[in-house]
């Protein structure tokens, strides 16, 4: 009996080693890129640290000083989650009615589909220097056209309250990434179903809401979740924006407005990089990145739970 | 599923800990142990970028090199702060040796945060009184309290450039001297056109490029910190009597929301599309280097220059203004300070050195020998710097140990107030010493 029970035990202790060793390269990656990373922003929220000298423990001063004094928070965590509400959303229905758009013409598919998708290709920096040239209001063409039409001409990049909708404008021109994965779902509902349900006397919306919908359903949420994370990343259209507009993109040794202009432009992940990189203010930046990590996973989740994660209605 | 095993689970959080307690922990050693008259190569960064910049930085290594055969520079160009910042925190064989930088305001941070080593042993080493050698402003925003850890590697002042034609055809003789004068002269040769401007006499918004707080506020004789390091803005009447000022110059020539989309026209500063270069405005604040700028674009545009004008209270101290630069020290990391000084002590003290890379790069001499040296590009607009340079009267902004942030957060008071968002300036001004203080609390 004994014989036999240490057979066992030796049989799991070997299954165990083996698994941990067809498992080592996650838990390597995980723990490496993920774990210690998470841990270490943890640990560096509540300690003084410049990067220079050894941290110091400060216990909660440095979350006091982001919630309480740090007068650029509050600013960017409302921009941030504006975006995320604003971008995200207008993102996914404006790349789902393009999609649809796509698949429903007949001719010339490849054209548009370029057209539509070259956007999103375009560097970011370049990209947004381009909109702060066309939004100029004071020499930019579309505010030219505006004025020639007699319409209003906002401030684009200049004006606190257009600013955020001027990024957006920009978001959307660049949808060609979400417009191919949507025209891809959508070319992969089974054409059977749309049949079954004209059949039945299903007209154009209903087939829409019960046949399309929840075939497209995971790649929906798809779009929203790795939409709302890119959101909590948006970091180098803002900035560019805000310093092509403000005029101190060339400036040398200048003190930078951050947000420009009125903190509008300010999104969490400038924080974290004003912090962390030229402030070296290690704590604060570690309370701003964890800040951004718990808005990431409420999110997240709430989209995962009402969403059903990534599987279809049928899954 | 089996649980880990605690012994695993133990040791990688063991392991988690230990990381983390001594990650990115940059060391603080090097020291001037070394050689310098041993075979040495010395890494040194900089961040002009332009050819003929290059080529002046690689004349003074060459004339460096000749005079101290033995000590080897390798330049780096164009680098910025932040690449400073984080190059001398990670150390390593590839960090600098010595580094210069364009931002004076972030000698407060380099000097607190010890990532520059203290230059003060060097300086009595080699027998150099900095006070005698360098003028006040100067030694002002190359130290922090008693820590020199910064020298200045030439300086930039500030004054005004006025467009000759336009106040021939305005009918104005001379440049203004006291603010008043400038005030009326700026009316003069503003021109409207509906809601915008054919060409504006001057553009006071704190967003007009060099017309910011603190370049403003160096024409009153600022104090932004009483003698304990507290904040005191709200308190010191230079300060509210520069934002009343601007404030009443935004209103007095079309307001702030007519000359904001006239400034939006503006091109990119440093470049020939500047507004002063294109004639868009009459009269700018500026440093020396613009009027290289302006010869070097060859747009013919008939230019004076003069110091910017006073307070009229203060008109006897006409000639003065913001006095600024480029700074160079030593990373602590260095294990070669001794040739590293050899090198800066070149750079920032010899005056042959300093005039030749001055007059290459229309920058102004930094040493007080310099300065007075019948070299100097004599060069009526670069003369003109050189005094303002030299006026006893001229100012620069304090060091602090978060670097400039105390100046982003007055300048943003300035923003809301030349708007009309902020009506009550002396409040603001209070909420703002209340925030530099906590700002700097916590950068401490």
């Amino acid at each position: 009996v004994t014989q036999r029970t240490v057979t066992l035990r030796d049989r799991r202790r070997r299954d165990r080693l083996r698994n941990l060793a067809f498992m080592s390269p996650w838990l390597l990656g995980t723990g490496l890129f993920f774990l210690y990373p998470l841990v270490a922003t943890v640990y560096f929220s509540f300690m003084k640290y410049d990067g220079f000298t050894p941290p110091v423990w400060t216990g909660i001063g440095n979350w006091s000083y982001v919630f309480h004094v740090y007068p650029f928070f509050w600013p960017a965590l409302r921009n941030t989650i504006w975006l995320v509400l604003v971008v995200v959303t207008l993102r996914v229905l404006f790349g789902l009615a393009v999609g649809l758009l796509i698949v429903k013409i007949k001719r010339g598919t490849g054209v548009f589909r370029t057209l539509f998708y070259a956007p999103s290709l375009a560097p970011p920096v370049a990209a947004t220097m381009a909109f702060a040239f066309l939004l100029n209001p004071g020499s930019g063409p579309v505010d030219t056209i505006l004025g020639r039409l007699g319409l209003p001409q906002p401030g684009w990049f200049n004006d606190p309250s257009w600013s955020k909708p001027a990024l957006t404008l920009m978001a959307l021109w660049g949808i060609g990434d979400l417009m191919i994965i949507f025209m891809a779902s959508l070319l992969d509902v089974p054409r059977e179903q749309y049949e079954a349900a004209e059949l039945d006397g299903a007209g154009a919306v209903a087939r829409f809401r019960f046949v399309t919908l929840p075939n497209i359903s995971p790649i929906l949420v798809f779009a929203a979740v790795t939409g709302v994370i890119q959101a909590m990343q948006y970091y180098t259209e803002p900035l560019i924006a805000g310093k092509v507009a403000s005029g101190q993109i060339g400036g040398s040794g200048q003190q930078i407005e951050p947000g420009y202009p009125d903190k509008s432009t300010l999104t969490l992940p400038q924080l974290v990089y004003n912090l962390g990189f030229q402030r070296f203010d290690t704590g604060a930046a570690c309370v701003v990145a964890l800040v951004l990590f718990a808005m990431a996973m409420v999110f997240a989740a709430m989209l995962m739970r009402r969403g059903h994660g990534f599987l279809t209605a049928e899954d | 599923m089996p649980r880990p095993h605690r012994t695993v689970v133990g040791t990688s959080v063991a392991i988690l800990i230990a990381l983390t307690g001594t990650a990115c922990t940059g060391g603080t050693g090097g020291g001037a142990t070394d050689n310098p008259n041993k075979e040495t190569t010395i890494t040194f960064w900089h961040g002009w970028s332009a050819p003929s910049e290059i080529a002046a930085i690689k004349a003074t290594v060459d004339a460096f090199e000749a005079k101290f055969p033995k000590i080897h520079v390798k330049v780096v160009a164009n680098i910025t702060d932040d690449k400073i910042n984080q190059a001398l925190r990670a150390g390593g064989p590839s960090a600098p040796d010595v580094v210069s930088s364009f931002t004076t305001d972030n000698v407060g941070e380099f000097c607190s945060s010890k990532v520059f080593a203290d230059l003060t042993p060097f300086l009595e080493k080699s027998g150099i009184n900095a006070e005698k050698t360098f003028p006040a402003a100067l030694l002002d925003y190359t130290r922090y309290k008693d820590d020199q850890c910064t020298l200045p590697l030439l300086s930039d002042a500030y004054g005004l450039y006025y467009n000759k034609d336009a106040f021939k055809a305005a009918g104005i003789a001379s440049p203004p001297k006291t603010l008043s004068e400038f005030k009326a002269d700026a009316i003069k040769l503003t021109k409207s056109k509906g809601d915008t401007y054919t060409q504006l006499g001057f553009m006071p918004d704190f967003h007009g490029y060099e017309t910011t707080m603190s370049h403003y506020a160096a024409l009153w004789g600022p104090h932004y910190f009483d003698s304990s390091g507290k904040s005191i803005a709200a308190s010191d009447p230079a300060i509210t009597a520069m934002f009343t000022w601007q404030k009443a110059m935004v209103d007095t020539l079309g307001g702030f929301a007519k000359l904001e989309k006239f400034r939006s026209t503006f091109g990119d500063e440093f470049s020939s599309k500047n507004p002063f270069m294109t004639g868009q405005v009459a009269m700018s604040m500026d440093g020396e280097w613009r009027a290289g700028m302006i010869d070097d674009a060859n747009i013919h545009l008939n230019y004076g220059v003069a110091p910017f004008p006073v307070p009229d209270d203060q008109a006897s101290t006409y000639g003065k203004g913001y006095i600024s630069g480029t700074v160079v020290g030593i990373a602590s990391t260095s294990e070669k300070q001794n040739a590293a000084w050899e090198f800066v002590k070149y750079l920032t003290t010899d005056t042959q050195a300093v005039v030749n890379f001055s007059n290459a790069i229309h920058n102004i001499p930094s040493t007080e020998a310099a300065l007075v040296s019948p070299d100097v590009d004599q060069d009526p607009s670069v003369k003109a710097f050189v005094d303002i340079a030299r006026n006893p009267n001229s100012n620069t902004t304090p060091s602090s140990p978060n670097g400039g942030a105390y100046q982003l957060t007055l300048q943003d008071v300035g923003y809301g107030y030349e708007s009309g968002k902020v009506t009550d300036l002396q409040s603001a001004l209070q909420k703002a010493d209340q925030q530099i203080d906590a700002d700097i609390a916590q950068a401490q």
